[in-house]
């Protein structure tokens, strides 16, 4: 590779890098506790977690059966 | 993400297991009695692809034989099947209104089928094709209309389309190889998606202007999969290193990775339960592990496909979720 084409490689890199670098970033502990908050708040409705008041699940509920 | 160098470690926290050390104190969950309540069989081959419709019930799943079939998942009845002019038909999708499905695969395109009830249409007829990469597709989405969709291609690129026109609206460049997976960021979060690579890179992408927002190298290999934690704020990822890794988008950084040295085969496709809580992954070793997102502990282990699970996507409402594997079959899970 010539070396004008990997000085604009670079470029492009450090760009990129700089974008990057510039994102406002939060402490890890505070993001998880609100990843867990969410999960808190949303605990009762999520039906896989929880489970749901029986015949309130279309794929539990015991199927009809025809008979010939 | 940023790099793993002393210089950023020394001022900034360092807790890979950040995550399960602020949830020590958040009750440990119970058994899970999580069977089969539905088996969906008809694909005459391996299954490589699935998406819910918006409605809950039904299903479209796509195969390495070039069959989309649409079920009704309470029922299992197939309403509708198509035959693609391709084998490997690896992505495919619901759009949100429900009224039509896209799919694709090796021939290199995302094709849209409207679906009718008119038992004499044809539903080959009115294929419409709209995206055109250079290498295979790998995987598509609708946005939050019919009117545009989302492509991940072995080309190394992501695109935008418009349905109607077919015209390409963005493309997004920055993976150095094959992108196998995307998802949208939930609409409350604004116009991004994240993809996921076999340059071992997750990134997340501004729809709008084309740019990568924030990329994140932690995985030892091929990223399968990569799902929004229900927030917005975070994202899953399931890799053939076997593990699956969870980033949080606003510390920039990975913060959970849900691994287990029993566990060596790969994740072929993660998806979260409607609060975030659980994480299910499906893997090459034919299982489901069922993750805490918050202690990062496997609550269990779903044995039934007889062949790798290839693709997995809980309900809308998160009263279920379904899987798709290389033994021809779909399985509903609640």
């Amino acid at each position: 590779m010539s070396s004008a084409g990997s000085l604009s490689n670079m470029q492009r890199l450090v760009e990129q890098l700089k974008l990057e670098a510039a994102v406002e970033r939060i402490k890890v502990s505070q993001a998880a506790a609100e990843l867990q908050q969410y999960c808190m708040q949303n605990a009762c409705k999520d039906a896989l977690l929880v489970g749901v008041p029986a015949g309130s699940n279309p794929f539990r509920e015991p199927r009809s059966c025809t008979l010939l | 993400g940023l790099p793993e160098c002393p210089a950023v470690m020394a001022w900034q926290e360092v807790s890979l297991f950040a995550v399960h050390q602020v949830a020590e104190r958040v009750e440990a969950l119970g058994q899970f009695v999580m069977k089969t309540r539905r088996t969906l069989k008809g694909h005459g081959n391996k299954v490589l692809c699935m998406d819910w419709c918006k409605d809950k019930r039904r299903i479209v799943s796509s195969s390495q034989d070039g069959k989309v079939i649409v079920w009704d998942s309470f029922t299992t009845n197939k309403e509708h099947a198509v035959t693609m002019p391709c084998t490997w038909v690896m992505a495919c999708a619901y759009a949100p209104s429900g009224c039509a499905i896209a799919c694709g695969g090796l021939d290199n395109k995302c094709s849209v089928y409207p679906l009718t009830f008119d038992k004499n249409e044809n539903m080959a007829a009115k294929k419409k094709s709209v995206a055109m990469h250079t290498n295979y597709l790998s995987a598509c989405s609708f946005t939050n209309s019919d009117m545009q969709i989302l492509t991940a291609s072995g080309d190394g690129t992501c695109a935008l389309w418009d349905v109607e026109s077919g015209q390409l609206l963005q493309s997004f460049h920055g993976h150095g190889a094959d992108v196998l997976c995307l998802d949208l960021a939930p609409s409350e979060t604004g116009n991004t998606f994240v993809s996921g690579g076999c340059d071992k890179k997750a990134m997340v992408w501004d729809m709008r202007s084309g740019q990568c927002i924030q990329s994140f190298e932690t995985h030892d290999s091929d990223i399968n999969s990569v799902r929004y934690y229900p927030s917005g704020d975070a994202f899953a990822s399931g890799s053939d290193d076997a593990t699956c890794r969870l980033y949080d988008l606003r510390a920039d950084r990975e913060v959970a990775i849900y691994s287990k040295e029993s566990i060596i085969f790969g994740a072929s496709s993660v998806d979260f339960s409607l609060s975030g809580r659980l994480l299910f992954a499906g893997y090459n070793d034919y299982t489901i592990n069922v993750w805490d997102v918050l202690k990062g502990s496997r609550v269990s282990i779903l044995f039934g496909h007889e062949n790798r699970v290839s693709t997995l996507r809980v309900s809308p409402d998160g009263t279920a979720f379904c899987s798709g594997s290389w033994d021809h079959t779909l399985r509903i899970w609640a």
